[in-house]
This record gives structure tokens, C-alpha cells and sequence, in this order.
């Protein structure tokens, strides 16, 4: 075990943990923090996607020692009592099933607009495509990330 | 660590309802008799009492309480919309709590996709009737009789009076009814009361948003995986390495050492370890040395030989359906007989997260927290597993990862009970990603052989159907004898479930017709993760596969267009064949060809050059009252054998809609996952254990598979579409059905080349197409 530090949405906090521990039973068992959740505990699916540096990281391979930026997790999204443009447009669109997989998608599709504000069909596909969905809500999905590109621009008054 | 502070939503809402303070995060009890109360036994809710389903609150607002899981298809929002249609609340100001067998009637969780189609019905007569017992109390105290009142938005007023008024809450707020109702059984649940004409529906039809969603966006919904409970454990199984396989011993002295660990739990060939935290028990649980002792016989054949061992394999029983006609006379006497084989692999439910269950041994009883969509059928497996009165056993129900239908879920509660009461500590089990694709129950593999038979003008006079099912020893749902725990331990049942197979569901007239299924068996049908367990619409895929692309191979020798040929074969009677399924699958037929802008043609068509070959497919079927139909269009690599669908229709008539926002979800929900398991899903073996384990080697369909369009039509297809009681049916699992074969169909169409084994994966479409040159 080995003391470490980690500043999650904005906090610092201090673990006492065996520094191997994947970064994703960090986040759920010390810190309460459910947003990331285990799917495959291989870094293929998404569940358990964070966003550090900008990038979209799968938590359940990263060792919590290996990290040394802050991370976002899914509570960490939403600015003053506001949801992101993309979990608002994820609403709207209606987009979840079971909606075990949407951290996932939502965080991979925040780090994919923040990059790219304008992403074509083949870029959404591309970008999103290693965030897997069992319920198959790739199809709302996409016509989300599209709305959230506009949300996203009327928010900033960019494009408006 | 933060112990379980935010309570799902139901088990929250009843502890205020029995008098308990929520503060400071945790639950604090106002009196003694209430903790005792919630600290078990938990004796069954009474359906025939009107106040186990609502409870009208001082500020007018309704809690409905039913004993239904909603797997994310929305059918907790339909819920709400009917009860309070009939009820005349607004749909905001009423909350549901589902599936917690201490506080909701057992309706039996989900299953069958019969939520709304079969108990929707209870649940608009006891809000019928609690709206007939309010609008009485409310003439006795407007002094007025209940002809003369008028509701709105929860407020009873005298006709053309609108000052003399009372609301819901002022009658009744906070106390109870103390009405009883009269049924059968639950489904029959009734008051006095009738339901509303379809046309004084004012919720029912509208597209409110779906009140799960937000919090499962945000982060704030608690789910299964989440419940943490104070002196908690986490275990992780040890399963045999193949199947079969019995344990010799166990080195202990492997894990012992290792930090935060707790215990060895085994018994038979049961292993599981138990740390303090999560990834020590995953350590552990990795490292722990067993040593087993192989079967001498092969539990099973390996994948590629599936099919020629299932041809060969003596039935052990066999469904027949009524013979129509005279199939031997009408097959001598056809101008052109096709045959043709399908073969269909098993395939998994293998869920976006694995199976998990946390249970707390707590005060002598046993609570289970699960995502397990039968939570009524897991209370009382648990309690005969463990031998103790179902009283003692609660099972509360929250959202999780869905696998749609009998899934690994079951097993893991009854791990989480098993394990809990050996260490009289709450336990949580989740499994890992390999057990999960492995040891997960399966569908069924079929093996199909079809063959009909065309006169001289083309008209299809005779249909044989014949197929072989490997489905015996299907585990039912939350069996004390048949959950994995259970058979590992050396439970058998006796006999084992027999399983079923499963014939085509169309309503062709065909003159002649005989179909038969048989179910036949693996040498090894316990312990086994080639176990069988219903998935989604539980044969119907595998059987629509072959009958619906059997029709295309049909209207290919008739010369005739897939849609025509279709059409002709309804020319039966259209009377009330139990739901006027044939007048209905004639309109959802033709309302999926004219939404994709059918042109009659045969197929295949002529191609240009290129390495894209587009194609167009057709096909369609019902499930119990819901009629669905498919067209589609594909795009073919020649040079990859990667197959893109590109577009699809779906036309279907599952009767009243409740949302038609929601339905449309469900729809492209079922749907897309049919299409992962046209052309992605199946179970790799050899002869020992199943080999592809994770996403890359077993792969499902990705966002790079996702149509360009879907279109949904909603069809009403009834002869008498304004029918005051038109039926509600199921949306759920008829999508599952015909996609299969509107994809197979449609790469025929655009290649020439006939697919008969599923699924479509690039290098088998690529060999089939290189096989034809």
C-alpha cells in the first residue's frame, strides 16, 4: 500500500492503496465516484472512461500511480448546475437504453467535439467507435453528437 | 469509504412511507416498530389490496407501486402514463418504484415482452379504481352525486361549479385507502371500475421523456454495481478451466498471504475468493492455485463440427404443429421443389457489464441487491437454495447492464446469498469479462432444413419445415437446481429441463404444411457454459432466419418479387384469427415496402462493376400480437467481405402505443442487436471451453456498423383501427426477428450469393463469394 494523490473534478483527495490498483476501483470504491463503471477490465469496451488531459482514458488498465493530471469523470461534467452540451443533448435526443455504457459514450464524445467542433458522419463514427453499447444506441448516438455540436456552438456563441 | 448513502429510489421512498427519517446520508429510525419492519421478515405485498399499487400523497402527487423491471426500454414512463391517465393525475406529478419484492406486487419482473401487453392491464384498473373510490369520497363530501363531478389534474369539482372543488390530496392524502380488490391471480387484479375508452386517453399516446434518463446521464443514479453496505466483501469466482471439470484440491496457501484477503468459499466444484477490496479479490482470485481433473469424455464437439454432430444427433423430444393439408401429395405434385439447410450458431448474452450481486445477511434475513430483471423469482430460488422462508428473503431491484433475458444475473444473485451467509457479511460478487462470455447461458444453436413446393403458376402449394435445436437442459430463470452455483455444486435436476424448439410464426396460407422441431443434447448438460438460457426473443431469431430467407429462396424460383410474393400468400381469410393477425401482417407488410419505396423486382439484380455491390431485403414476422416487417439495403465489399447495412425499414403494429418515442427506441434497441448477431455473434469452442473471450475476439457491433437511416412506421393495422379498447401489445423482442433474414435476403441481392449459416462475418462472406468466383 502507498499513500497518493488525486485531484478528481476540481477536489484533492489521498488514497492509501497498492499503487498497481487500476485507477477505475479507485474512483468507485475510495472516492464514490460511480460514473466510471467496469464493463471489461481490458480497456475494450468503455465503461469506465475518464477524461484526463483532454483525452478520453480507460481507467480500468491505467495503475493510480500513473496518474499525474486531474481527471473528469461523468460528475465532474456539468459547469455550475449546467449540463454539458452533450448530456443535454443526450436528453433530448433520448438517447440511453439501459444506459450502463453512456459514461462511456458521453465522455468519448466530449473529448471527440472539444478536438473537433465540427465533425462529419465518418468522423463521429470513427471517433466513437470503440465505445461499445449492448443495447445498440449507436444509431441515437450519432444524431446526438450532432446535436450537441450545435448546443455546443449556440453555448459559446460561436457559429451562431 | 462512503457506505450506501443514496438508496435507490424505491427503497427510499418506502422507508419515508413507513416513518423513517432520511438524514445526514444515512437512514436513521424514528421508532423502534418501524425499524422492525424494515429489518424483515418481508411477507408479500397483497395485489387484491388497492394500496400495495398507489399511494396518493397530501400535495395531490401518486406513487405507483408495480412489480415490473424496466430493462431501459421505457417501460416504467409507460407505466406512469397509463396509471395516471386512468387516474386523471398529470404524468409529472406521479413516480413509479419497480421490482422490490418487499413493497411491489409480484407481476413476475419482465419477460416476454409482456409489460405492457399483459400487465398494463392490472395496472389501469386499480387506477381506474382508485379514481372511482376518490370521485365517491368526493360526492360525499361535495354533497353531490359522483355524476355530477368532473376531474381534472387531480382535482374533483361539481359540474358547472367549478368553485366547489376538492383534490386527491384533501380526500386523501397520506392515508389509505383500504379498498380491496378482487382477481384470480395478478394479471386479473380488479376493482370495480373500468378502464378509459381508448379516446379519452389523454397521457397514453404522448411522448413524455423518459424519467430514468436524466440521472443515468448526470451520474446520479445508484445502480446495482454501486450498493455499498457497512462490513462489506468483495468475491470473485474460480471456474473450471473446461468443462466438466472436477476440483482435486485447492492450495490455499496460493492466496493466503496476499493483502486484504478474507477466505477460500468451496463446495463441489463452487470456488470463490473473498477480500476486503475489489482488485485484491480479483488478485486472488487469479492466482489461487486448483487443481482439477479433466472429464474423460469430451463435454462437447468444437464449434466448426457443431453442425454435422447436431444433423446426426438422436432428438430427445420433438414439437410438432397441426399438419395442414396433405404436404407429401402437394410436394408429388409440384412443378419445382427447393430445399435448403440454415445453420445457426449459439450465441451469448454476453452483457456490456457482467453479472454482479451485492447481499446482506443483515438481522437474520437475506436482502439481495440486484439488476437481475426477475427479482420475485430470485426471492424465492434464493430462499429454497439456502433453506430459509421466503419471508426472510428481499430482493430489490435497480438498474444495470442489460443482456436481455436469462441472464448470467441469476447466477450471481445466488453466489451473493451463497456467500453472504457463509461469511455473515455483506458480500458483493461481480464476475469478469472472460466468465461472462464463457459461462454465460447461451441461445440455442438450430439447425434448420426447409422445403417447398411451387405449382406450375408459381404459387407456393407446400412448406416442410424440420429443425434441431440444441437446447436441452435449458436453464429456466433463478432455478435453485439449475443456476450455475447450484449445478456446480453438484445439484442435478431430474429430469432436466427438456428445453424446447420452435417453429416459423407467419401467417402465409399455404395449403400444405407441416413443421416439426426437435431438441437435441450435448454430451455434457451440466456445468457447462454451453448451458442454454433464453436471449432475447428466445428462438425466434434463429427461426425467422430461416423461414424468412427461405421465402426469398422461394419467390426466386417463382421468378416473382419478394414483396408480391409475400402478399399473395396472405390471400387467407383476414377475419379475427385471434388479434386480426393476418389483416394486420398484410398492412405492416405493405407499409414497410411503401416506406422504403418497394419497386416489384426479382432478384438477384445486375451489378456494376466495383467493389460495393448494394443489395435490397425484404422480410417479416409476429411474435405472440406484434406484427414486424423489414427492408433493407446493404452494401457488400467484394474485396473485404464486410457488409454494411446501410438502411433500414422497420413497419410494425404492436397495437396501442403507449410512447411512440419510446417505442421507436425499443425498436432500434432490438433491432441493431439482432443485426450484431447477424453479422457478428457466436460462441467459438473447441472441444473443451469456449475460446473468444473479450470484444476483439468476440466481437459485437460497433458505432462504425450503424445505419445511415432507419426509418420507423408505426402501423395500426386493425380492421377497426378506432376501436374504443383496441389492445396494447409488446414491443420488446418481435424486432429481434426478422433483420436476420432482410440481411441475408439482401446480400443475395446484391451478390447472388445465398448465406445459410449465421453469422456474416467478412471472411465467410468473402469465402462464399470467392466459392462462386
Amino acid at each position: 500500500m502507498s499513500k497518493i494523490s488525486l485531484k478528481v473534478n476540481g477536489a484533492s483527495h489521498s488514497v492509501d492503496v497498492d499503487p498497481t490498483t487500476p485507477l477505475l476501483y479507485v474512483l468507485r470504491n475510495d472516492l464514490d465516484l460511480h460514473g466510471p463503471r467496469f464493463g471489461c477490465g481490458l480497456g475494450q469496451c468503455g465503461a469506465c472512461t475518464v477524461i484526463i488531459n483532454g483525452a478520453a482514458v480507460r481507467s480500468c488498465v491505467l495503475p493510480v500511480s500513473a496518474v499525474r493530471s486531474e481527471i473528469t469523470t461523468l460528475e465532474g461534467l456539468s459547469k455550475g448546475g449546467t449540463l454539458d452540451p452533450v448530456q443535454q443533448a443526450w436528453i433530448q435526443e433520448q438517447v440511453p437504453q439501459c444506459g450502463f455504457c453512456q459514461n462511456g459514450q458521453i465522455l468519448t464524445a466530449k473529448v471527440l467535439l472539444d478536438k473537433n467542433p465540427n465533425p462529419t458522419d465518418e468522423q463521429i463514427r470513427k471517433g466513437m467507435a470503440g465505445a461499445l453499447c449492448r443495447c445498440m444506441t449507436y444509431y441515437k448516438i450519432q444524431a446526438a453528437v450532432k446535436v450537441a455540436a450545435q448546443l455546443k456552438k449556440s453555448a459559446t456563441g460561436v457559429g451562431a | 469509504m462512503r457506505m450506501f448513502d443514496a438508496v435507490p429510489k424505491q427503497v427510499e421512498e418506502e422507508l419515508s412511507r413507513r416513518g423513517f427519517l432520511h438524514l445526514a446520508g444515512m437512514f436513521v429510525v424514528s421508532v423502534a416498530s418501524t425499524q422492525a419492519q424494515n429489518a424483515g421478515p418481508y411477507p408479500d405485498p397483497n395485489y387484491r389490496q388497492l394500496d400495495s399499487w398507489i399511494v396518493i400523497h397530501e400535495d395531490s402527487t401518486a406513487t405507483f407501486y408495480v412489480g415490473k423491471t424496466d430493462l431501459g426500454q421505457g417501460t416504467g414512463t409507460a407505466f406512469r402514463q397509463m396509471m395516471a391517465d386512468e387516474l386523471d393525475v398529470a404524468f409529472e406529478k406521479t413516480k413509479i418504484i419497480m421490482g422490490s419484492t418487499d413493497v411491489t406486487v409480484d407481476q413476475g419482473g419482465s419477460g416476454g415482452s409482456d409489460a405492457i401487453q399483459v400487465d398494463g392491464w392490472p395496472m389501469r384498473r386499480v387506477a381506474a379504481e382508485a379514481r372511482r373510490v376518490l370521485l365517491e369520497m368526493a360526492g360525499q363530501r361535495l354533497g353531490v352525486g359522483v355524476d355530477q363531478l368532473v376531474v381534472s389534474n387531480a382535482v374533483v369539482s361539481v359540474k358547472g361549479e367549478p368553485g366547489k372543488r376538492v383534490s386527491y390530496g384533501e380526500l386523501i392524502g397520506g392515508k389509505k385507502f383500504n379498498v380491496a380488490l378482487s382477481g384470480n391471480d395478478v394479471n386479473g387484479t380488479t376493482g370495480l371500475a373500468k378502464v378509459k375508452a381508448v379516446q379519452d386517453l389523454k397521457i397514453v399516446g404522448q411522448s413524455p421523456q423518459r424519467y430514468d434518463i436524466p440521472p443515468k446521464v448526470d451520474g446520479t443514479l445508484k445502480w446495482a454495481v454501486d450498493v455499498k453496505l457497512p462490513g462489506m466483501v468483495h468475491a470473485r469466482n474460480v471456474k473450471p478451466p473446461v468443462a466438466g471439470a472436477k476440483l482435486v484440491s485447492i492450495d490455499e496457501a496460493s492466496v493466503k498471504g496476499l493483502p486484504g484477503f478474507v477466505r477460500v468459499v468451496s463446495k463441489g466444484n463452487y470456488v470463490a475468493v473473498v477480500c476486503e477490496r475489489e482488485e485484491q479479490a480479483i488478485n486472488a482470485a487469479r492466482k489461487l492455485k486448483v487443481n482439477w481433473e479433466k472429464p474423460a469424455e469430451a463435454p462437447f464437439p468444437a464449434s466448426e463440427d457443431l453442425f454435422t454432430y447436431m444433423r446426426a444427433a438422436k432428438p430427445m423430444s420433438e414439437r410438432k404443429t397441426p399438419v395442414v393439408g396433405n404436404p407429401e401429395a402437394a410436394f408429388a405434385s409440384a412443378a419445382k421443389v427447393i430445399e435448403a439447410d440454415y445453420d445457426i450458431p449459439f450465441q451469448g448474452h454476453t452483457s456490456f457489464a457482467p453479472a454482479h450481486a451485492m447481499a446482506d445477511p443483515s438481522n437474520g434475513q437475506m436482502t439481495i441487491y440486484t439488476n437481475d430483471m426477475k427479482s420475485y423469482g430470485m426471492r424465492l430460488g434464493v430462499a429454497k437454495f439456502l433453506g430459509i422462508p421466503k419471508e426472510q428473503v428481499r430482493v430489490i431491484w435497480m438498474d444495470g447492464p442489460q443482456g436481455y433475458g436469462r441472464t448470467a444475473a441469476d447466477d450471481a444473485g445466488f453466489e451473493a446469498a451463497y456467500l453472504a451467509k457463509e461469511l455473515g457479511r455483506p458480500v458483493r460478487v461481480q464476475w469478469m469479462r472472460d466468465e461472462e462470455q464463457a459461462w454465460d447461458t447461451k441461445g440455442p444453436a438450430f439447425t434448420c432444413k426447409l422445403r417447398g413446393g411451387l405449382d406450375a403458376s408459381g404459387n407456393m402449394i407446400a412448406f416442410d419445415y424440420d429443425s434441431q435445436c440444441c437446447n436441452y437442459g435449458h436453464v429456466g430463470y433463478n432455478e435453485p437446481d439449475t443456476v450455475l452455483i447450484a449445478q456446480l455444486m453438484g445439484v442435478r435436476k431430474n429430469p432436466p429441463n427438456a428445453g424446447g424448439g420452435a417453429t416459423p410464426d407467419d401467417m402465409y396460407a399455404i395449403p400444405n404444411r407441416r413443421m416439426s422441431s426437435k431438441v437435441v443434447r450435448l454430451p455434457l448438460i451440466h456445468e457447462t457454459p454451453l448451458r442454454t438460457g433464453n436471449l432475447r426473443d428466445p428462438n425466434g431469431p434463429q427461426v425467422t432466419f430461416a423461414s424468412e430467407s427461405f421465402m426469398d429462396e422461394m419467390a426466386l424460383a417463382a421468378k416473382a418479387d419478394p414483396v408480391e410474393f409475400r402478399l399473395k400468400l396472405f390471400a387467407g381469410s383476414t377475419k379475427d384469427d385471434s388479434g386480426f393477425k393476418r389483416a394486420r401482417s398484410i398492412a405492416v407488410v405493405k407499409a414497410a415496402a411503401e416506406a422504403y419505396g418497394w419497386k416489384p423486382r426479382s432478384s438477384p439484380q445486375r451489378q456494376a462493376k466495383g467493389d460495393i455491390l448494394s443489395g435490397r431485403g425484404f422480410a417479416y414476422s409476429f411474435r405472440s400480437q406484434t406484427v414486424v416487417a423489414n427492408a433493407v439495403d446493404v452494401e457488400v465489399n467484394r474485396k473485404t467481405g464486410q457488409v454494411w447495412v446501410k438502411r433500414i425499414v422497420v413497419a410494425q403494429d404492436c397495437g396501442l402505443v403507449i410512447n411512440p418515442e419510446g417505442v421507436k427506441g425499443t425498436i432500434i434497441g432490438g433491432t441493431l442487436h439482432a443485426l450484431s448477431r447477424t453479422l457478428y455473434e457466436e460462441m467459438t469452442f473447441d472441444t473443451e471451453k469456449v475460446l473468444d473471450r473479450d470484444w476483439v475476439n468476440h466481437p459485437t457491433l460497433t458505432h462504425m456498423d450503424s445505419p445511415e437511416k432507419i426509418d420507423i412506421v408505426l402501423v395500426n393495422g386493425d380492421p377497426n383501427p378506432q376501436r374504443p379498447d383496441l389492445p396494447h401489445y409488446g414491443a420488446g423482442e418481435t424486432v429481434c426477428k426478422p433483420i436476420l433474414a432482410a440481411v441475408a435476403n439482401a446480400i443475395f441481392d446484391a451478390t447472388g450469393v445465398r448465406l445459410r449459416r449465421l453469422p456474416f462475418k467478412k471472411a465467410r462472406v468473402l469465402a462464399a463469394l470467392n466459392a462462386v468466383g
